[in-house]
């Protein structure tokens, strides 16, 4: 077996990634490839939006922090070939949000309800986090707290311990249809579980 | 099995807690990792071809001209895209930042007193080609001042942000220039690990280097990869 390469170590984001990275959303000239709206009337699926903050270890919300999700349709399909089965039309499935923006420097995303990937898995976004004062990018996943029969059945979710897999549900919000809250805390008694995959 | 490839490997890559670079500090998670074992989920990824790059936005020196070229040192940065095992890593989404010559930012927030340039704003992209290769044109960038600890200022450097085959692959790093003093006193580089962080200068080259026009830099980089299974595809 020959030697294998080194993978190119992370750096951080730093504070200045909007122009680079997000340059629409924050009023730069130049384009972005990709933003908060991941699905268009065009997308079939049951419309949601998720709305969060990222908070630091002193409960403060981080406002240079990048949000990036990365989803199946809602029949549970990825648009990549490793998928195999093709997606909706349209529906790429990526989404990135900076936290600059907004006055109380949340994230939102507009998407559809993503299917179940595979037979056990629950519903569920691929999460990646940047920020300035984060080395290396941190992993999580959001899945939703109204499928509590298919979350049950999710291996990901069983090898959470029990004490914090509330980290991961993102809350119907009752004051809008498909509204969720999904916040993420760096540190604390609820920390969110960060992957390593 | 100690050197299948696939994980994200942490000798490589800087730990969340590093107690130098003094942001880490309130934003490090503090709790173990959770392993996932790769699914669909983490073995696919956005994917982004050509088509995502317009012709002038790999070069740097033109994307943003107002009414003549931008000033400081043109180069050339340009390598490939690898997997563990070797292979080139094609239609990687590229996407580059910088400061500007003289070390400022586009950037709303950076309060950095150094003269913007009218004609360079600092941001590309491209995608590499069927070998992995990419290449931009660009100015050198300056050092700038930063708040970390006392007389702190980064070394040069340009940000990259890799969209390659997965998210299990995902990549932001920093490309550094050699040689620069600066390198010694940046917690930022030193936050990678020593042995790892060598990797993230880039080299001189003559060879890259144009005629009368531009320097060239050389930076490859590895993404990790594909997951358990690395071997049973090897053609
Ligand atoms: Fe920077």
């Amino acid at each position: 077996m020959r030697d294998l390469l080194k993978q190119t170590p992370s750096q951080t984001v730093g504070p200045y990634f909007a122009y680079g990275l997000t340059a629409r959303q924050y009023g730069y000239p130049n384009s972005q490839i990709a933003d908060g709206t991941l699905a268009d009337e065009t997308v079939s699926g049951t419309r949601i939006r998720i709305l969060g903050c990222v908070f630091d270890g002193e409960d403060a919300p981080i406002p240079d922090a990048m949000v990036e999700i990365w989803q199946a349709d809602s029949e549970g399909r990825y648009a990549h070939p490793a998928d195999g089965r093709g997606s909706n039309t349209g529906f790429r499935g990526f989404g990135r949000q900076g936290t600059g923006t907004d006055s109380r420097n949340r994230f939102l995303f507009d998407t559809v309800k993503p299917g179940p990937v595979g037979g056990e898995a629950a519903p569920h976004i691929n999460v990646i986090l940047f920020m300035r004062g984060l080395l290396s990018h941190a992993y999580t996943r959001i899945y939703f707290a109204d499928e509590s029969a298919r979350n049950a059945a999710d291996p990901v979710l069983a090898s959470v311990p029990a004490e914090r897999r509330a980290t991961l549900l993102a809350q119907p919000d009752p004051s809008m249809p498909g509204l969720y809250r999904w916040d993420i805390r760096m540190q604390g008694e609820r920390e969110t579980v960060f992957f390593d995959l | 099995m100690s050197d299948t490839a696939g994980g994200r490997d942490w000798q490589s890559h800087p730990p969340y807690l590093f107690a130098d670079y003094r942001s880490t500090a309130l934003r490090a998670p503090t709790r173990p990792l959770i392993p996932i074992k790769h699914c669909l989920s983490e073995m696919t990824g956005p994917v982004y071809g050509h088509e995502a790059v317009a012709p002038l936005d790999a070069d740097l020196t033109r994307n943003a001209r107002r009414n003549g070229e931008p000033l400081g040192e043109r180069i050339i940065v340009t390598g490939r895209v690898l997997d563990e095992e070797g292979r080139p890593v094609r239609d990687t989404l590229i996407e580059v930042w910088q400061a500007n010559a003289a070390g400022r930012y586009v950037h709303l927030t950076d309060r950095h007193d150094a003269p913007l340039d009218p004609n360079f704003l600092g941001a590309g992209r491209c995608v590499t080609d069927e070998k992995g290769r990419y290449r931009f044109y660009t100015i050198k960038p300056g050092a700038y001042p930063w708040a970390n600890h006392a007389n702190a200022w980064r070394p040069l450097h340009i940000h990259f942000s890799l969209l390659g085959p997965s998210i299990a692959a995902r990549l932001v790093t920093q490309m550094y220039f050699p040689g620069d003093p600066l390198l010694a006193y940046d917690p930022i580089y030193l936050g990678a690990p020593e042995g790892a962080r060598e990797r993230l200068v880039s080299r001189f080259d003559l060879a890259m280097t144009e005629p009368d026009f531009a320097l060239g830099y050389v930076f490859d980089m590895v993404l990790r990869g594909r997951g358990e299974t690395p071997f049973e595809s090897r053609v």
